[in-house]
């Protein structure tokens, strides 16, 4: 895995690009190109950044830019299309890895099919990913870490055993009564330890379980039953934006029933077809007549989704008038999003601030597709592309593990979009992904290895 | 202006906008090519040394009118319209072309041919043309005085066993499949023939579509004659000779239920009883699905909610109906007046269904099998059951098979998106606000399909009600006596083209009893029935004529 300094071409300094260039900029090169001039002469001066003026999609702005000595293109604007020809036209004339900001799920579904369409190389979902992240907040909030993994089939989640756990004080074995997940490591003491089934799990203990999002779901139950949700619970989504219909398909994957408020009428009905488990309602959100009469107070949780800032701070606090539980707000400015969780809203959540997030992660992580640090660089959980020089290829797993180092856990495998929960006869083969984790000392070799 | 257009001027209709000459053209084809089929009772006729005279009069015919109504446009170009013009005509055409084998083989034809069966009630144009009708319609009513291949000759009913099975798939499927010059407004035509709301292309060209589905009819026709003369061949049921294995093939399939055996399944073993049963079910089947099933996706059959949903109502009516006959409760406590059947019938009948479970279920499930798919056999004359398993078998009359089978009446996916909708209502009364689509397989459905179902099955009911009284009133004018119950089946049974109704048209009776006017109205039901109803009514409106 690469960890020198790179140069990082960012086309767009919006509130995302701006946000990953500052977290960039002190470990990389970074070059910013922007359409507006007086953009360009703030960035300038606000970061440590080389800031060009120009259209990111044109090859000679992309040559001022430095593109063929580039090792990464970022392209963070807000519109789709621009993105999708910048990266193309990088690809074109270098050999940069190209990263691409998108909002439409089509294109992320054309993509995923071929991993090479439009030149890109990494495809970050802004809807899907912030619909992501909601989730993750309204399904295990006794999670401390939670992070997807091929294309959301797999999750890695960190969980923190308190003494009144069911499971605390017993055995990874009699802990493990889930089909599909994969128990990957005990972190006790600041020290990672790769459990065996007879390791006992300690209240105090942080475990760090992967499997299918289901069976997290589960765990996270079984682990700690007060603070996680039951399927049983009452989640209403208000606003059918992609976010909102994201968030209640998540859901239904994760066998809620949540309920969507929608307005028009159209799109209600469009959402009630694509949305079999998610019951649908035509109304306005801000209604109370209508809230009341559908008992929306009495929900365990609500997500505002609606496509303006104000409308999400006034339905949250409405709902918790009502009696909801906790609400989550979806934030389009991120600044506001401090202001709001003063205000009242539970939990703030800007798709600016989790794609900027997103986009920095992976930059940080180098070539593997998806990387997720354990307490702060003890360990990495990684996803990897099997291809035919990796270790794993063609054999057994308990085979494999053996001529891998000590700490190394495979954690889920990944096929044709399917989850594989490995087991010690599973034979991995070429084009699997697998979510391996790794101790942060053997982490390079690994990586090298698979 | 196309010459089409200029003569219905002199008839009076100056806003005629429907070009009938191209309907009629294109019907004109459909018939000649019947010609084909005729060649089956022809070598019937040659193998069992009766005259072939009634089937080549019939082929001169068709050929000849088949001839001239085509000249009436040598390159039809077919609308919309045309198309259902087209079809109601074709139905009807076919269905007179059907009769004359009937006529002729009663009357003989003068220096050529004695009258084969001189006494036969398809003397009467009447009877012929419903017993003809009755036939493409694969309704399965009768109206011969007496079943028999001795009397009428095994040519003449092999014939009557074919129009079942030609009209099974549907004669325009199968021109679809067959003729190129049909293929482009094909779509179209095979929408208003075959059951169920909308076609379902298995294929991007519609003729290769309709060759598929006739590929699977022949197939599974072709299994069950195979099946059925194996019981002859292994000695089990000395009845089902070459010949009544083949006749009961071909009118199963097409859920027909016409059998040259006077007592229809009856005659047969309790072993063929049950090979039947399931054809009957898999020819109430749709059968794009069973294509798909057949051609390596076995598990689209357990993954359709329609399938499912008929399997369902099937089997809950047979338990039913098995428990009240295993019990007894299910039979009458004596022979009414005027039954079908004598004491010594029933009698037997107790004696072998009450406290034996395989043949209470046997009878339970191919008479709820045979009269739910419409196909309208029996393997026992159901006259001699109590009102509620009566009830039940009038009841799973209006069930009828799936989309895109060859059974009639209402079909099982508008019953299921019924009950989904009431569903629907229901929850919509408590929570206004919920919008819910009906779902069809977890495809949701449009509102206007679902609409669309509501008027086909209320227009279905009024219907009902209508020719009920409609059959009662010229009953009550001619002196026939005819029960409520007797027209209520009557009714049913040919606008749902089942076939067997109760009493005096129960499945032993036969349809005789009625005026010429009552036949000739219900020839209409079953022609209404198996387009349909809304191709045929649609005929009727002065919008479809005009602008």
């Amino acid at each position: 895995m690469v960890r020198r300094p790179m140069r990082v071409i960012i086309i767009g300094a919006g509130q995302v690009g701006e946000s990953i260039a500052g977290d960039l900029d002190e470990d990389h090169e970074v070059v910013v190109v922007e359409r507006d001039a007086n953009r360009v002469e703030d960035l300038t001066y606000s970061l440590d950044v080389l800031a060009v003026e120009g259209d990111g999609t044109s090859v000679s702005t992309l040559e001022n830019a430095g593109i063929e000595r580039a090792d990464m293109v970022i392209a963070s604007t807000d519109d789709d299309e621009t993105n999708i020809v910048a990266c193309s036209t990088a690809k074109a004339i270098s050999d940069a890895f190209t990263i691409a900001r998108i909002k439409n799920t089509e294109y992320l579904r054309t993509w995923e099919r071929s991993e090479k369409a439009f030149g890109i190389d990494f495809m970050v979902c802004t809807n899907l990913l912030t619909a992501e992240a909601i989730v993750r907040v309204v399904g295990l909030p006794a999670a401390r870490d939670v992070d997807p993994f091929a294309g959301g089939k797999v999750q890695m989640a960190e969980f923190e055993i308190s003494a009144e756990s069911p499971v605390a004080d017993q055995t990874v074995r009699e802990a493990d009564r889930f089909d599909s997940l994969t128990f990957a490591a005990v972190l006790r003491n600041g020290s990672v330890e790769i459990p065996r089934g007879e390791t006992v799990i300690q209240p105090g203990d942080r475990v760090v379980v992967i499997g299918s999002p289901t069976s997290v779901q589960e765990f996270a139950r079984s682990v700690a039953p007060d603070e996680s949700p039951g399927t049983a619970e009452e989640v209403v989504v208000v606003g059918g934006s992609e976010i909102g219909y994201h968030v209640a398909r998540l859901l239904e994957e994760r066998d809620f029933h949540p309920r969507l408020i929608e307005q028009d009428h159209d799109r209600a009905r469009e959402l009630a077809e694509d949305l079999p488990g998610t019951i649908v309602m035509e109304s306005d959100a801000t209604d109370i007549a209508f809230l009341e009469r559908e008992h929306v107070g009495e929900a365990d949780m609500l997500v505002a989704a609606l496509d303006s800032d104000e409308k999400n701070l006034l339905v949250s606090l409405l709902a918790q008038r009502l009696g909801v539980e906790r609400t989550v707000a979806v934030i389009d400015t991120t600044a506001y999003v401090e202001l709001f969780e003063a205000v009242g809203v539970n939990v703030g959540i800007s798709p600016r601030e989790v794609v900027a997030e997103e986009i920095t992660r992976f930059t940080h992580a180098g070539g593997a597709e998806n990387v997720a640090l354990i307490e702060t660089d003890k360990a990495e959980v990684l996803e990897i592309e099997v291809d035919r020089d990796s270790a794993l290829v063609d054999r057994p797993i308990q085979e494999s593990v053996g001529t891998l180092p000590a700490g190394v856990v495979i954690g889920a495998i990944t096929r044709d979009r399917e989850l594989i929960t490995p087991r010690g006869d599973t034979v991995v083969r070429v084009g699997d992904h697998v979510v391996v984790f790794a101790d942060a000392s053997v982490v390079d070799e690994v990586a090298e290895r698979l | 202006m196309r010459s089409g257009v200029e003569s219905p001027i002199s008839l009076g209709f100056p806003k005629l906008r429907v070009d009938y000459r191209d309907s009629l053209s294109l019907v004109g084809t459909v018939l000649k090519y019947l010609v084909v089929p005729l060649f089956l009772p022809v070598v019937v006729a040659l193998v069992y040394g009766e005259p072939v005279v009634p089937f080549a009069v019939t082929m001169l015919l068709t050929l000849a009118s088949g001839v001239a109504l085509e000249r009436l446009r040598p390159e039809p170009d077919l609308g919309p319209r045309e198309g259902f013009l087209m079809v109601g005509l074709t139905w009807l055409a076919v269905a007179v072309v059907g009769a004359i084998p009937y006529l002729v083989a009663a009357h003989g034809v003068p220096l050529l041919m004695e009258p084969v069966a001189p006494t036969s009630t398809l003397g009467n144009p009447f009877n012929a043309l419903f017993e003809s009708m009755s036939g493409f319609t694969t309704t399965g009513a009768t109206v011969l005085g007496e079943i028999s291949v001795d009397k009428h000759g095994y040519s003449v009913m092999m014939w009557r066993q074919l129009t079942q099975w030609l009209g099974g798939m549907g004669i325009v499927v199968l021109a679809v499949a067959i003729l190129p010059e049909l293929s482009v407004g094909g779509a179209q035509l095979m929408d208003a023939e075959a059951p169920g709301p909308g076609i379902e292309k298995l294929t991007p060209r519609i003729a290769e579509t309709a060759r598929a589905l006739w590929v699977a009819y022949l197939g599974f026709t072709a299994l069950e004659i195979a099946l059925l003369y194996g019981l002859y061949l292994a000695g089990v049921d000395q009845n089902l000779y070459l010949y009544n294995a083949v006749a009961h093939a071909l009118t199963t399939m097409p859920t027909g239920g016409f059998s040259p055996e006077a007592r229809s399944i009856e005659a047969l073993s309790a072993a063929a009883q049950w090979i039947i049963i399931p054809f009957m079910i898999v020819a109430g089947t749709n059968f794009a699905l069973i294509w798909r099933a057949v051609t390596g996706n076995p598990e689209r059959l357990t993954d359709d909610s329609e399938f499912r949903f008929y399997l369902g109502v099937l089997a809950a009516l047979t338990a039913v109906v098995s428990a009240l006959l295993f019990t007894g409760v299910g039979f009458v406590a004596e022979v009414p007046a005027g039954g079908t059947y004598d004491a010594q019938y029933l009698s037997d009948a107790r004696g072998a269904i009450v406290a034996n479970l395989e043949p209470a279920v046997r009878h339970a499930a191919f008479q709820i099998v045979s009269i739910m798919t419409t196909t309208g056999y029996a393997s026992l004359d159901f006259n001699a059951w109590g009102p509620a398993p009566q009830y039940l078998l009038l009841f799973a009359m209006f069930i009828g098979g799936s989309a895109g089978s060859t059974g009639g009446a209402i079909k099982v996916v508008r019953w299921y998106v019924i009950v989904k909708s009431v569903r629907r209502e229901l929850y919509t009364t408590a929570h206004p606000a919920a919008v819910r689509p009906v779902r069809l397989g977890g495809r949701a459905l449009d509102e206007r399909a679902i609409r669309g179902i509501y008027a086909f099955t209320l227009l279905y009911f009024v219907i009902f009600f209508v020719a009920t009284a409609v059959l009662l009133v010229d009953a009550d004018r001619v002196g026939q006596r005819l029960t409520m119950l007797e027209s209520m089946s009557a009714v049913a049974a040919t606008l749902g083209n089942v076939g067997p109704g109760f009493g005096s048209v129960g499945p032993m009776g036969s349809y005789l009893g009625f005026s010429n006017l009552g036949k000739a109205f219900m020839i209409a039901l079953m022609w209404v029935g198996r387009l349909e109803i809304i191709p045929v009514l649609i005929l009727l409106t002065p919008e479809y004529w005009r602008r």
